[in-house]
């Protein structure tokens, strides 16, 4: 692959680097207690969270970095997302 | 062709309009400062349809210049001395990200201790910066040079800024007769500006992004390879140039009587002028001396540079710079070009600060030469010291 | 209306767990609409987000420098503008608090008297993050850095946080705010509203950073709203020199914002320094009585 003059590339790269690998703790979804507010989707540094077609949310292991924020936010009438220690 | 008698940096102004820059962005330093006046007023006159930012230092003259160049747009600047030293980061930065951005060069000498008048040690400092750098004789080369470079920076197998370089005050203000091309040879050479990318939301590129170890040593041998290409893309254009305007750039280095010299001077910019008034002098007195301008001192053309000095016995480079601790910039290119030749080269540091440098003083450095005397600062004052 | 849908930051990046810089970015991304080209200065968003080849963002984006990422701007602005292409693309800066209030302040300046059409974005995470948490001129008062360390002698950082958007402001911009990564509405319709507003425009964004801050990385947002509510961080516009909204709250004492964070730990331990935490309760009452943000 020739280099991209001026240090360039097209989107996409960075799917490359699956920091899912850093995890110490790993999000659990309950899609039964989701209110499919939105928040953690709006709020993940990361940008791995999507949304499913019957609006619950779901969570792209491949680059979740287990921070937590998540969880943390998910609203206290659902808190629907639960950490839970990796088992490496 | 209709020759007109006009200021040096009048002349770079007016060029640079024929060369349809869509953004200039520069900052006023003498000796530059009449080219971008000149600018200004070109634009404020509705002559050239540029954006003109009026920025606040060197430092912002350039970075907006890579911002432009970066969004397509053919760009231009100038700037001298001080303000170049005030760019340096971003002129490094400018050769990394391969935008083609044509800046002019008024050369002037550095602080400190504060001088306004030429050398050429502001260009000199930047030669591992990764930009090409052309150096004029006369205020036609100048111009010259500024189309030239545009077609050579665009050239998308080269990619490059480039200076092109000229005396401050000894040609940026003196006036002589000058052929201001045409506007529609101007165009035929040049053409539109096609840029190689852009920053453009239908087509997102990440520009400019860092590069770690794995990286960053291919990155630069890639830059170096493209500086090195830019000597046949000068070569070859600097012919076209001349089958279009009548006068030919297709070599890096020009001889002056120098093909069967005994005694070469090897020089740079407006002091060849004065080199060549002197070499008749002594040819009419039996010295078999030549001069070799180096027209382009990056890349610099070793290859030429040997070739045009194989058969000479004596070197003398004139340095209007110098490597404190070392020695002219020049000298050491040319001792690496001419290395297992034997010639000796000797190095004369001289003109810094606007000292003014005559035809006596050429003549007296041949003679320095003859005796083997050199890697000197000549035309000290001893008195002073 | 901020279209949420907006993903211009792709997953991979390398941002600490807990980013409140990514977070913020994400959003203010959506805030800033489709057509939008990032300058971005030298710093931790854009180490994070670009080693070669794997560029985070989908957007057109340049990094040129550290401190010249508004000149940077001022020359995409020109160029867009003779290219008829400003009425649709719009030139969106991310600087640091290093980047914009320290290093880059000159081409700021210029670039905001020039009045180029782009917004200016602060991520502001009071430190220079990217070379391990050192003072900036954005570091707030008595903060442990690696700079203003606090020990025998001192109580960390001894200088009051510069207050950049006032000097934004002197240069007659048409929109200056402040938001915070932990009100993602707010700072979503900021982004929105200088994006859509003519000239040059600044948002100085609050962006807990749990590495140089030191607190968990789950807590960024929680972190990012004690500021508010303690009044050490207030959420304001200022249009055409006029303070129009401000971020009413029940104010707290500053104490709980202070303990939770490991870069003020030196007040509380090995005992509370009451002198110096009423200092910054002084800042926070006085930030109170400049912004009225107190709710009666």
């Amino acid at each position: 692959m020739a280099l991209g003059i001026g240090c360039t590339a097209r989107p996409g790269n960075s799917r490359n680097n699956k920091t899912g690998s850093w995890r110490v703790f790993y999000p659990t979804m309950d899609t039964e207690k989701c209110t499919k507010c939105g928040t953690c989707q709006l709020i993940c540094p990361e940008g791995c969270i999507n949304q499913n077609s019957d609006k619950t949310y779901s969570i792209d292991l491949d680059f979740c970095k287990g921070c937590g924020m998540c969880a943390e936010e998910c609203p206290d009438k659902a808190k629907a997302i639960t950490m839970k220690m990796e088992e490496k | 062709m209709t020759m007109e008698i006009m200021e040096g940096s009048i002349a770079v102004a007016e060029t640079v309009r024929l060369c349809r820059p869509q953004v200039i962005s520069a900052y006023p330093i003498t000796p530059q400062t009449h080219i971008v006046e000149g600018l200004a007023s070109i634009v404020a006159d509705g002559r050239l349809d540029a954006e003109y930012i009026c920025v606040e230092s060197e430092f912002s003259a350039l970075s907006a210049c890579i911002g432009a160049s970066a969004a397509g747009s053919r760009v231009y600047s100038a700037t001298t001395s001080q303000g170049l030293a005030l760019m340096t980061e971003v002129v490094f930065n400018a050769a990394g990200m391969r935008l083609p951005i044509v800046m002019g060069i008024a050369n002037r000498a550095i602080s400190a201790p504060l001088s306004i008048w030429n050398d050429q040690q502001d260009s000199i400092m930047m030669r591992d910066s990764g930009w090409i750098q052309l150096y004029a004789e006369d205020n036609q080369e100048a111009i010259d040079m500024h189309i030239l470079a545009y077609k050579v920076c665009e050239d998308h197998n080269i990619l490059l800024p480039a200076f092109v370089c000229f005396d401050g005050f000894i040609l940026s203000h003196v006036f002589e007769p000058i052929d201001i091309p045409s506007q529609e040879l101007v165009d035929k050479f040049v053409g539109p500006f096609t840029p190689y990318q852009k920053l453009d939301v239908n087509d997102p590129i990440s520009f400019g992004m860092y590069a770690t170890p794995e990286y960053y040593l291919e990155f630069r041998y890639e830059h170096d390879q493209a500086v090195k290409r830019a000597a046949e893309a000068i070569k070859k254009y600097g012919k076209e140039f001349g089958e279009i305007f009548g006068r030919d750039y297709s070599e890096l280095v020009v001889g002056y009587k120098l093909e069967d010299a005994d005694i070469a001077i090897v020089a740079m910019g407006s002091i060849c002028g004065t080199v060549k008034d002197a070499i008749d002098e002594m040819r009419a007195e039996g010295k078999k001396v030549g001069l070799l301008n180096l027209r382009c001192f990056r890349p610099f053309p070793s290859t030429d540079v040997a070739k045009a000095l194989a058969h000479v016995n004596t070197i003398a480079v004139l340095d209007k710079n110098v490597s404190l601790g070392a020695k002219g910039a020049v000298a050491i290119e040319i001792k690496e070009a001419c290395y297992g030749s034997n010639i000796p080269v000797y190095d004369y540091i001289l003109g810094l600060g606007g000292r003014d440098v005559r035809k006596k003083d050429i003549k007296k450095i041949v003679d320095l030469a003859e005796k083997g005397e050199g890697d000197m600062f000549y035309g000290l004052r001893e008195e002073v010291l | 209306m901020v279209d949420r849908t907006i993903e211009n930051f792709d997953c991979g990046h390398r941002a600490c767990g807990g980013c409140g810089a990514s977070s913020a970015v994400r959003m203010i991304l959506k805030g800033a609409g489709k057509n939008v080209i990032v300058v971005n200065a030298t710093g931790c968003l854009e180490v994070f987000s670009t080693p070669y080849p794997e560029t985070a963002w989908k957007t057109p984006w340049i990094h040129s420098l550290f401190e010249n990422s508004s000149a940077v701007a001022s020359g995409i602005e020109a160029s867009l503008k003779k290219q008829g292409r400003l009425e649709k693309e719009k030139v969106l800066v991310f600087g640091g608090d290093g980047a914009t209030v320290d290093i880059g302040t000159q081409c700021i300046s210029g670039a905001f008297e020039r009045g180029h059409d782009f917004t200016y974005v602060c991520y502001d995470n009071e430190a220079y993050m990217n070379t391990g948490i050192q003072r900036s001129g954005s570091t707030p008062y008595d903060a442990d850095t690696t700079t203003s360390p606090a020990g025998v002698c001192s109580t960390g950082n001894k200088l009051p946080k510069k207050d950049f958007p006032q000097i934004i402001v002197a240069h007659g911009s048409p929109y200056v705010a402040t938001a915070t990564m932990a009100y993602p509405m707010d700072l979503m319709k900021k982004v929105e509203t200088a994006m859509k507003t003519k000239g040059p425009c600044y948002i100085q964004v609050h962006t807990p950073c749990c590495t140089g801050w030191g607190y968990d990385g789950a807590k960024t947002m929680e972190i990012g709203r004690m500021a508010v509510e303690c009044g050490l961080w207030v959420n304001y516009e200022i249009i055409d020199g006029k303070l129009t909204t401000v971020k009413k709250v029940k104010r707290v004492p500053v104490d709980d914002y202070l303990m939770a964070q490991k870069r003020f730990r030196h007040l509380f331990k090995p005992v509370r320094n009451d002198a110096e935490i009423a200092k910054i309760q002084a800042i926070a009452d006085k930030n109170a009585e400049k912004y009225g943000i107190d709710i009666e």
